[in-house]
């Protein structure tokens, strides 16, 4: 017989957790003191709880592997909600332990009490009260597989303090069933070859692909067949990866910052090939302005609730999308009916590349595009990206070419300024010596900023780009243009020397305010400092502004370009 | 449209503040919900009265089919089926009105299950229209208090919800 606190350790080293990311408190004592007790499963004390959701979350989206936090009761719990609706939105598969007041005390308004299960009831794929030791194993194992099947998400075990400190017999099932929860993993047969048929039958076709196919490990299944069909392709911010960026076939991102080509092939593309995305406001703008009467499109999701929401779908198919695509190749492998004829079709694309939608003005000062330029050529376009929201996060997207899946990491969803530095160091954890980018801003960092106390106790080397514009340049970029340039709280006013603030955490501080040295000084952080934190505060031309843009509400053709204003 | 639709869900704590949850994150209108256990007490079945066009009616069951809890869903309004709806309703009955009270009863078919008085308290089973239709039918300043169940149904036939 082993305690409730010694269980949840042993069904963690069961599930072969690495990381458990946390901060200890009053009801979590008895775990804190199983975990002190043995080696196998790594606790990494974060200053925030909200940073260990974050790392835990960013920890998957570069492992595939389900990420894990542990927080105490009330305030612990609390603080989490943002990472785990952050996580939600991207559907990311983490578990979140959290301590709960003894069962006796539940409902009393006890000390660090608060209705976890009610809080965050609407933004986990599942959450759990355990309220009898004999159910703490099952519970912890149904957790892991509900976060990790279907589509993924974060679930939350909510344990009292009390059942942690009961005893019972430990054993740890290998499988769990459950009568209500069964997801559809292969798709249906017949609605597949009624898909290859539509594809070879395209005229002006367009792949979408979105973070279903990174979730799934289908981007090389998605390459190969979109090079057999010579399709174009777009990516979404969360799909980045899932397709090479630097192949010829790709046309870039889309949506609200997406390319001119990109947005142009997805609004007058005749099928539209949907693979693991979502057609969500940021991507398509306004669905009632989106796209052609006769268009058909066929769409993957591993989540019907995703098919037909906002755009109507003529082919949905319900299932993985690596099994999806897996046996959309087997049929294209055999007898092809047809070679579907795009030569047309990628001479308009290229009509539509030449406008070169992502050119940007010069400046004395230091262009944020150029920046994440030099980065990726520094970094041998093979780091890992993390990034906060804002201006930044879109140049980084739009300008840092991503070949592999894994290795863009933003809050695509939920937009959530702060995550930039913890996903960074979760990134590091799952892929130790990788090189770590963290694109940032001014106003982002410093919603996580405490955790530059973390990086130093555990020594991660993460290079902070921080895209200094004095501004919350997003909001300041919509208020120039939707809102006659009355910039209501967007400065940011008493910022900190960025430089002594990373120095007095230990970390390498350097200011960069020439174009000229934007180049050198990055190379001096990835060599001479490759095992430093180094905090490059890049002071920027404070007018840059993110073009392409689609405006809230209108549609993929109706861009705004950078010349146009 | 005018929509019912029934759920099995697993009898656990929180089931219910999931769908009720559900319905106003996502702005689906409820009409009226009931729940109880079934004949296997680990399973409840809820009932839900909602109002939307199709499209609406699709994401509906698509998300209550998502809830990890939920078992099964269907559309009971899609196909034959029966409802109906339970009402409890306290009237004034004094006077030429306490005979009255008993006609409308009889004649709705309801039963008055209490007696004080001045009071009757009549029980009524229907569609919910002809619950309406009996409260139309009344003398509003005779109605002292109404409680109504909410609309239950079940399928016709060989249309059975079980897991
Ligand atoms: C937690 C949170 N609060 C508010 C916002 C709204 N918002 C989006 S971008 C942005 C400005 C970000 O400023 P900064 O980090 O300096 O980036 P920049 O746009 O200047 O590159 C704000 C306030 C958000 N996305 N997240
Ligand atoms: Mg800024």
């Amino acid at each position: 017989m082993i305690s409730g606190a010694e269980i949840v350790i042993r069904c963690l080293q069961e599930e072969k957790v690495e990381y458990v990311f946390g901060y200890p408190g009053g009801s979590v004592l008895h775990i804190y003191d199983a975990l002190f007790k043995q080696e196998e499963v790594k606790h990494i004390l974060v200053r925030h709880e909200q940073a260990a959701v974050h790392a835990a979350d960013a920890y998957s989206r570069s492992s595939q592997k389900v990420g894990v936090a542990l927080v105490t009761s009330g305030p612990g719990v609390t603080n989490t909600v943002t990472g785990i609706a952050t996580a939600y939105s991207d559907s990311i598969p983490m578990v979140v332990l959290c301590g709960q007041v003894p069962t006796a005390y539940i409902g009393q308004d006890a000390f660090q009490e608060c209705d976890t299960v009610g809080i965050t009831r609407p933004c986990v794929k599942h959450n759990f009260l355990v309220k009898d030791v004999k159910d703490l194993a099952v519970t912890i194992k149904k957790a892991f597989h509900i976060a990790s099947t279907g589509r993924p998400g974060p679930v939350v075990v909510d344990i009292p303090k009390d059942i942690t400190a009961q005893v019972c017999e430990f054993d740890y099932p290998k499988t769990v069933q459950m009568r209500s929860y069964n997801p559809v993993v292969k798709g249906h047969l017949g609605q597949i070859k009624k898909a290859v048929q539509i594809l070879q039958e395209a005229k002006r076709p367009i792949i979408y692909a979105g973070g279903g196919v990174i979730l799934s490990e289908a981007a090389e299944k998605l390459t190969v067949l979109a090079r057999k069909l010579k399709f174009p392709v777009t990516n979404t911010l969360m799909g980045l990866g899932a397709y090479p960026a630097t192949d010829p076939q790709f046309v870039g991102m889309l949506g609200m910052h997406g390319t001119f080509e990109a947005n142009n092939a997805m609004h007058y593309a005749d099928v539209v090939f949907a693979v693991g995305a979502r057609f969500d406001d940021r991507v398509i703008g306004n669905p009632e302005h989106y796209g052609q009467e006769k268009r058909r499109v066929i769409h993957i999701d591993i989540d019907p609730s995703s098919i037909s929401k906002r755009v109507k779908v003529d082919v949905p198919i319900v299932g993985n999308v690596n099994e999806v695509l897996d046996e959309m190749l087997k049929l294209l492998d055999g007898d092809v009916v047809t070679d579907p004829d795009v030569a047309d079709w990628w001479k308009q694309i290229d009509q539509w590349r030449g406008r070169d939608s992502l050119a940007y003005r010069q400046s004395a000062h230091i262009m944020p595009q150029y920046v994440i330029e030099k980065l990726y050529e520094v970094t041998g376009g093979d780091a890992f990206v993390t990034s906060d929201v804002g201006q930044h996060q879109m140049f980084a997207a739009q300008y840092y070419k991503f070949d592999k899946p894994r290795r863009w990491i933003n809050s695509g969803g939920l937009g959530t300024m702060g995550v930039g530095l913890p996903y960074a160091m979760g990134v590091l954890f799952a892929n130790p010596g990788a090189q770590v980018a963290c694109v940032t801003g001014e106003g982002s960092i410093q919603m996580c900023i405490q955790e530059l106390s973390t990086c130093k106790q555990f020594e991660l080397p993460i290079k902070i780009i921080n895209l200094n514009n004095g501004m919350l340049g997003m909001v300041r970029q919509w208020q120039e243009m939707f809102y006659s340039k009355r910039y209501s709280q967007s400065y940011v006013t008493s910022l900190p020397d960025f430089v002594k603030l990373a120095e007095s955490y230990g970390h390498v501080g350097m200011r960069i305010e020439k174009p000229e040295d934007v180049e050198p000084a990055l190379r001096k952080a990835f060599t001479e400092h490759k095992n430093d934190l180094v905090f490059m505060d890049f002071i920027i031309d404070p007018g840059a502004n993110v073009f392409p843009m689609v405006a809230a509400g209108k549609g993929l053709t109706e861009m705004i370009l950078a010349e146009d204003l | 449209m005018r929509h019912i639709i029934s759920i099995l869900i697993e009898n656990e704590s929180g089931a219910l503040s999931r769908v009720a949850g559900l319905f106003s994150a996502r702005g689906y209108n409820i009409e009226s919900l009931t729940v109880a256990p079934t004949e296997d007490a680990s399973l409840s079945r809820m009932t839900i009265l909602t109002r939307g066009s199709d499209e609406v009616l699709e994401q509906i069951t698509k998300q209550l089919n998502k809830l990890v809890d939920v078992v099964k869903v269907v559309d009971l309004s899609e196909a034959a089926h029966t409802e109906r709806e339970l009402m409890l309703i306290k009237v004034r009955a004094t006077g030429k009105d306490r005979e009255e009270m008993k006609r409308m009863a009889d004649i709705f078919r309801g039963r008055i299950i209490d007696v004080t008085e001045s009071t009757y308290v009549i029980e009524l089973t229907g569609s919910s229209a002809k619950l309406d239709s009996f409260i139309a039918a009344l003398d509003a300043g005779l109605i002292l208090e109404t409680v109504r169940t909410g609309v239950c149904g079940i399928g016709r036939g060989d249309r059975i919800l079980k897991v």
